[in-house]
């Protein structure tokens, strides 16, 4: 891929990875939300799959490049597909937060324009207890958790001037641990469907995909290494 | 948290006990409600595919007569009602339902009833839907997955029916076997134990509140909310009621139910709404009630859901954590 389209290409992809957020805009704005049955449901699941589809999309972006030498500066737009991916997870982190766990926030927003700011703290009250439980008693919460915690650290370390204190190698080391949410994830979404839903499979075997193309690309090289050197 | 009060069923039904009054109000409320009705489903008919997304099930309206149990919460409207289903014979995303059922053929159509009782017999929904006047029930309806609805069934108690059907004194439970032809359901999803089980003691499925249900809103039930019979127990979490109903079950043994045998810790025969027994899952202490506000409101989720006057008494002595 020549250089000189780098720049538009990233601005198309900017374009596609905010076409979700968009989409919830759209529909909260035209009244589509009100008329679904469970929206709070709906955006939780709508983000939380965002979230897994862009940390995919993330992990296929080495495996493409080898894929052919002029494929190469896709890695170009790695960094942003990820940062995108950890934007997802935080809306949907927030989804939990601010609607699914039972906080009311339009009373809340009502509230706070009617001049009441501390139905805020007062509402945040009342559903702690309920948050705290679900961060106590269900894993699959805990591997949510774990998995944006993750994102979070690897979203903190992704500038350059990160790198280059870091050095090249240790922060690729760490930049592995993608892999880890992707599987946390994946992990997370077959703990909270019911049994016998297969709605995770998909997902769950791309990421094995990407994980096999992986290991067969360090087996071939190691192959490659051993037959150059012996 | 702003908790909007589920005003109490006892007191509502207790005020009914009919004065002329009373009936008068009743009557009127009644007709306004119609009436709102009427005009609310004229300007939601002009949405296309907003009320029949995919033309579901065919428009039958119901007589029914007015009933002394029902909840004064706010009704769910019928398009959130029959969009949200959870009837994973026809897909299990809750959208599925309302788009695939209009494969369930729904006339003819009989229910077959054996076991434990005097005379075997196999009766056609149309006799079934005759029996006795059907009333129109507003009902909580709570969602195992912590969500719930507020919905007007059309039906009659379930008691009736059985009575009618002279179970054996042997008979302790009664099953519900739903439709799993692939006829009806060609896209069932494997990994499940067809048919759909469900079951009841026999004393629950004689109390007077477990409604055999052939409607809602008024109209025939469409497809996808379990055409053309289904059971409500409104004091159980939703998964508990059969749908589209084939054959009914008299046995002296508590029957085998499909939730149960996927995941028996999970799903316990009984399953009454219990805010103090958690799911793995979800906590059960709260529940979203889908309205018509455009983000449902949490609420605390009752007892019994809110039953507990009615029906209590048949769990006395039972430990309810263990027999959740
Ligand atoms: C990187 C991290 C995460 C990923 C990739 C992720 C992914 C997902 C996916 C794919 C779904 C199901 C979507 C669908 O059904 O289409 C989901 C649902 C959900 N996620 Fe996450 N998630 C993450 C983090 C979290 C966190 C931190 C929380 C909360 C603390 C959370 C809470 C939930 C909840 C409550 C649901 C819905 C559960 C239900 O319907 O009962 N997730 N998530």
């Amino acid at each position: 891929m020549p250089t000189r389209w780098i720049p538009s290409i990233k601005a198309l992809v900017h374009g596609v990875c905010l076409l979700p957020l968009l989409k919830l805009i759209e529909m909260y704005r035209s009244g589509a939300l009100g008329l679904m049955a469970d929206p709070v449901n709906w955006i939780t699941h709508f983000t939380g799959y965002w979230t897994l589809f862009l940390l995919l999309t993330t992990l296929a972006v080495t495996p493409a490049r080898r894929l052919h030498p002029r494929l190469g500066n896709l890695v170009r737009f790695r960094r942003m597909l990820g940062l995108y991916a950890f934007f997802y997870a935080t809306l949907h982190l927030s989804t939990y937060l601010f609607l699914f766990s039972g906080y009311d926030l339009p009373t809340v927003l009502s509230g706070v324009r009617a001049g009441h700011p501390g139905v805020v703290v007062d509402e945040w009250k009342a559903v702690w207890p309920t948050i705290l439980d679900d961060l106590k008693k269900r894993r699959f919460i805990q591997v949510g958790i774990f998995a944006w915690v993750l994102l979070l650290a690897l979203a903190a370390t992704s500038p350059a001037f990160v790198l280059r204190w870091m050095g090249g190698k240790a922060w690729r080391r760490v930049h592995t641990l993608v892999y880890v949410a992707a599987a946390s994830g994946c992990v997370h979404y077959w703990w909270l469907v019911k049994k016998g839903v297969r709605a995770p499979l998909p997902m769950t075997l791309a990421l094995a995909a990407l994980l096999l193309a992986r290991v067969a690309w360090s087996a071939r090289k190691r192959w490659r290494n051993s037959v150059a050197n012996g | 948290m702003v908790v909007r009060r589920g005003g109490s069923l006892e007191g509502r039904i207790a005020s009914s006990e009919i004065t002329p009054h009373e009936a008068f109000l009743n009557r009127r409320s009644f007709v306004a409600g119609a009436a709102a009705l009427g005009v609310g489903a004229l300007a939601l008919r002009q949405v296309p595919g907003l009320i029949h997304s995919g033309a579901v099930h065919a428009q039958q309206k119901l007589a029914t007569v007015a009933s002394k149990y029902n909840v004064p919460d706010a009704q769910t409207p019928f398009a959130k009602a029959t969009t949200y289903n959870n009837y994973y014979e026809f897909g299990t995303d809750k959208s599925d339902p309302a788009k695939n059922a209009h494969t369930l053929q729904t006339r003819p159509w009989t229910v077959e009833v054996s076991g434990l009782v005097k005379k075997k017999q196999t009766i056609d929904i149309d006799t079934m839907m005759k029996y006795r006047p059907m009333e129109s029930r507003v009902y909580r309806h709570r969602c195992v997955e912590a969500w719930s609805m507020v919905i007007p069934w059309d039906g009659y108690s379930l008691g009736e029916f059985i009575s009618a059907m002279d179970p054996l004194p042997s008979a302790k439970y009664v099953q519900f076997l739903s439709d799993d032809s692939n006829k009806d359901m060609p896209d069932k999803p494997g990994g499940f134990n067809w048919p759909y089980s469900e079951g009841l003691r026999m004393d629950e499925a004689m109390n007077p509140l477990c409604l055999l249900t052939f409607g809602c809103y008024g109209e025939a039930l469409p497809n996808q909310n379990g055409a053309p019979v289904r059971v409500v127990s409104p004091w159980k979490y939703g998964f508990k009621n059969g749908k589209s109903i084939v054959k009914i079950v008299f046995t002296d043994k508590q029957p085998h139910t499909l939730w149960n045998d996927m995941a028996a810790n999970e799903y316990g025969f009984y399953s009454n709404v219990n805010p103090n027994v958690d799911h793995p899952r979800w906590s059960q202490a709260h529940e979203r009630r889908i309205d018509s506000s455009t983000f449902p409101r949490t609420v605390p989720t009752l007892m019994f859901n809110g039953y507990g006057d009615q029906v209590a008494s048949l769990y006395t002595g039972m430990d309810l954590k263990k027999n959740f």
